[in-house]
């Protein structure tokens, strides 16, 4: 055994070296380089920027929407809502008081909104608190409110989100989702028409 | 559910075991050591790897020296984290400015994810730099699922060799040599393609740490960025499951579309499923290595129709609520409730413990599943290499088993079952009831552990069972509502992590080593079967009874007494 412990100690320790230096450093360097070459706009966090370049978002993360003008994203348990920096879910259990309190406001706040029939996606935290999709049953259930909110009309509207909704691939692969952001950039582009 | 569900799960069940053979043959290739298709390109590599160590990659060792040389190099690697973390502050890389881990916190991570748990007690977004991730962690995402694929080729050496006629101490192979070829030849070059996908698909890879902007209303955003990629490809691919971000595979940058969800998914069970069918071969019989992954399907299976009813059937809670569909609460709209009841009970069958779904939020036996899964022994394909060495374990008792009730002699691939034999790998087994039950009761009585949970009643207990369950498996999902980020359970955690992985390990290997001494006995007329469906039912039967009974009690006490009180309303 005592053998054995001191033959192992070389190979560990110059292993050890080795492999950090060619996988701790060397294959993501490596990845960065060719991500960077490559997909450059998926690389650094597939931005969305407006008119003037600036930054206002990513096709995948989502953001918060307060104003009645906007389709809102799901609730958010990441920090204060929609927090890059603390992506989380609420970790509720099914039989949580705490839960069941806050899907209770916002199920009133949806009646007080007009919304009948309540989507399960449109009250729930998701588990990134990030996300950036709404179920179109989500995204419809907020198409008069917005409507109204841009003196548009619902046909209009929902036909926006229609355009906007993407379906599984192959038939099978995702469920059918609208990326909030550019529904509401599709919005603001139906506005100054 | 939905038949795009079912669609969607058979997809994933039928390309998984269209890639059973072809994975297994390129690993079965590595446990011989003979050249593959890339030794032109990486052999060099290689070679110079082993002159700079002082290896000798032909050198035969035997079990206690395989074990010893093992342990020093997982040592040494998890002392090289831990020295990481506690000094990133001054390391390069460090854009934000984080501080150097605590001893408790940098003690727990390095066991993690030496140990292949990868249980998360930090927040990865708010806590490491690009360095620690890139040098501290990715590092381990590799060399511990090498370790764990050494470890079974070694068992499978143990089955498959011959005494030599004169008389020369069993030999199970050469722990750097497997551990070196496992990663230079496997898990770097799949990586490598993986991982541009991930970047193709929206995966960030870049070496700055945040993007700063103002959302369409003017409101300020920070997004975490960083090298996500490279870790997220050998963090599925190694079953090791500890991401970048807080959120883990939910993050969308970690897990953008339902495309990158399917290929996760894929690359968890991939070379689990690809090592049974390397042991059928390397006994001399691949219908042996079918008829163990056809068990491990069958649990995986029945795991999947349980997760994914009572996911899509949602929280009754919610409804009377006034809330109408599935149980969304903790699940991000692009997987709905199908790919994520699919992803939780996968990570958990596998040690992986990637999540792309909250499992604490998951309905009281939709959280089961998960749960049960890794209180088998993390055996239903299981962490790459640790899954079917686990499950071997199991073969050994399930002949013994039939040996007693059919009065046939226990022997399994040729090799005689033994005393020896069995008191080990009771051994091995009994060692995941008591650390789960033991730290689980004591969490229960002492103040710091009741500090712990989020979500009061049956589900507060089942955030504490889950946790030791989840290190003593070392799978490391989580009812992540558990505060486990303090000197408690962070020491206890990482107890359990350490004895769930090496207290398994070293037993394992001695069995091995008792194998390789063995003769070979021919099958005859009264050897029980070990191919055919009597064999895998029998298989499936002692996993869940030796490996699931001792845990219905806790089982009870947590979700099931939780799903009571959901189906009546009792809110806690």
């Amino acid at each position: 055994m005592g053998n054995d412990f001191i033959t192992a100690l070389r190979p560990a320790i110059v292993m050890t070296i080795l492999f950090a230096l060619l996988l701790g450093i060397g294959y993501p360097l490596t990845m960065t380089g060719i991500g960077q070459a490559i997909f450059p706009e998926q690389a650094n966090g597939s931005l969305v920027r407006d008119a003037n370049g600036s930054v206002i978002g990513s096709t995948v993360i989502g953001e918060s929407f307060t104003s009645d003008r906007y389709f809102d994203t799901r609730p958010s348990a990441a920090g204060k809502g929609y927090d890059g920096l603390a992506s989380s879910g609420s970790n509720y259990g099914p039989t949580s008081r705490a839960l069941a309190d806050r899907v209770r406001a916002d199920v009133a706040k949806a009646h007080n909104a007009g919304i009948s029939t309540i989507p399960a996606d449109l009250v729930t935290a998701s588990g990134s608190g990030l996300d950036p999709d709404l179920s179109p049953a989500a995204a419809y259930a907020q198409a008069p409110r917005v409507a109204r909110v841009r003196r548009l009309s619902v046909t209009q509207v929902r036909a926006l989100i229609g355009a906007q909704t993407a379906r599984p691939i192959a038939g099978f692969l995702g469920e059918e989702r609208v990326n909030v952001l550019a529904l509401n950039l599709a919005l603001d582009r139906l506005g100054t028409h | 559910m939905t038949l795009q569900g079912w669609i969607l799960i058979s997809v994933f069940v039928g390309m998984l075991l269209a890639l059973t053979k072809p994975t297994g043959a390129w690993l079965f290739a590595l446990y011989e050591g003979r050249p593959t298709l890339l030794h032109a390109v990486i052999g060099p590599v290689e070679t110079g790897f082993y002159r700079l160590a002082g290896i000798d990659p032909s050198e035969e060792q035997g079990w206690r020296r395989y074990a010893m040389h093992m342990l020093i190099f997982n040592a040494i690697l998890m002392l090289f984290t831990y020295a990481v973390l506690r000094l990133q502050a001054f390391l390069p890389w460090n854009q934000q400015h984080l501080a150097n881990l605590p001893e408790h916190l940098a003690a727990n991570t390095a066991i993690s994810f030496t140990t292949n748990t990868n249980w998360q007690s930090y927040s990865g977004e708010s806590t490491m730099s690009n360095l620690s991730q890139m040098l501290g962690l990715t590092i381990h995402n590799f060399l511990s699922a090498a370790t764990g694929i050494a470890l079974a080729f070694a068992l499978f050496r143990g089955f498959a060799r011959r005494p030599s006629p004169d008389k020369a101490p069993a030999t199970i192979g050469n722990f750097w040599a497997d551990a070196t070829r496992i990663t230079l030849y496997l898990l770097l070059p799949i990586s490598i393609a993986y991982a541009l996908v991930l970047i193709a698909s929206g995966v960030p890879q870049t070496l700055a740490a945040t993007v700063d902007l103002h959302t369409l209303e003017g409101a300020r955003q920070t997004l975490a960025v960083g090298p996500v990629a490279s870790q997220e490809a050998i963090k599925m691919l190694g079953t090791n499951g500890g991401g970048f971000f807080n959120a883990n595979s939910a993050h969308p940058f970690e897990n953008p579309t339902a495309l990158t969800n399917l290929v996760e998914m894929l690359s968890i069970f991939l070379i689990g499923f690809g090592l049974t069918w390397t042991f059928g071969r390397a006994v001399g019989n691949t219908r042996q290595g079918w008829a163990i992954l056809s068990a491990m399907v069958l649990i995986f299976l029945a795991g999947v129709a349980l997760c994914y009813a009572q996911e899509a059937a949602g929280n009754p809670v919610l409804h009377h609520l006034g809330v109408a569909g599935p149980n969304m609460e903790g699940k991000e709209v692009r997987f709905g409730a199908a790919a994520s009841a699919l992803f939780a009970v996968v990570t958990t069958a596998a040690s992986c413990g990637a999540v792309n779904a909250m499992h604490d939020s998951f309905t009281a036996l939709g959280g089961l599943v998960p749960l049960f899964n890794i209180q088998l022994g993390e055996v239903v394909v299981g962490g790459v290499g640790a899954g079917i060495y686990g499950f071997l374990l199991f073969a050994i008792l399930a002949v013994f088993v039939a040996g007693l009730m059919v009065g046939r002699t226990p022997e399994y691939v040729g090799k005689k079952i033994e005393t020896r034999e069995v008191k080990l790998a009771v051994l091995a087994i009994a060692v995941l009831p008591l650390v789960i039950l033991g730290f689980t009761s004591l969490s229960c009585v002492l103040q710091q552990g009741l500090a712990g949970p989020l979500n009061k009643g049956p589900h507060g207990f089942a955030e504490i069972l889950y946790a030791f369950t989840s290190a003593v498996g070392n799978n490391g999902s989580a009812f992540a509502g558990l505060t486990a980020a303090t000197p408690y359970y962070d020491g206890m955690l990482g107890m359990a992590m350490w004895i769930g992985r090496f207290f398994i390990i070293v037993p394992m290997l001695a069995i091995a080593g008792s194998l390789a001494a063995k003769k070979y006995t021919p099958t005859s007329a009264g050897s029980f079967p070990t191919t055919g469906p009597l064999w895998v039912g029998l298989l499936v039967g002692v996993v869940l009874i030796l490996g699931g009974l001792t845990f219905l009690p806790s089982l009870a006490l947590g979700p099931v007494a939780d799903h009571l009180a959901m189906i009546r309303g009792q809110l806690f």
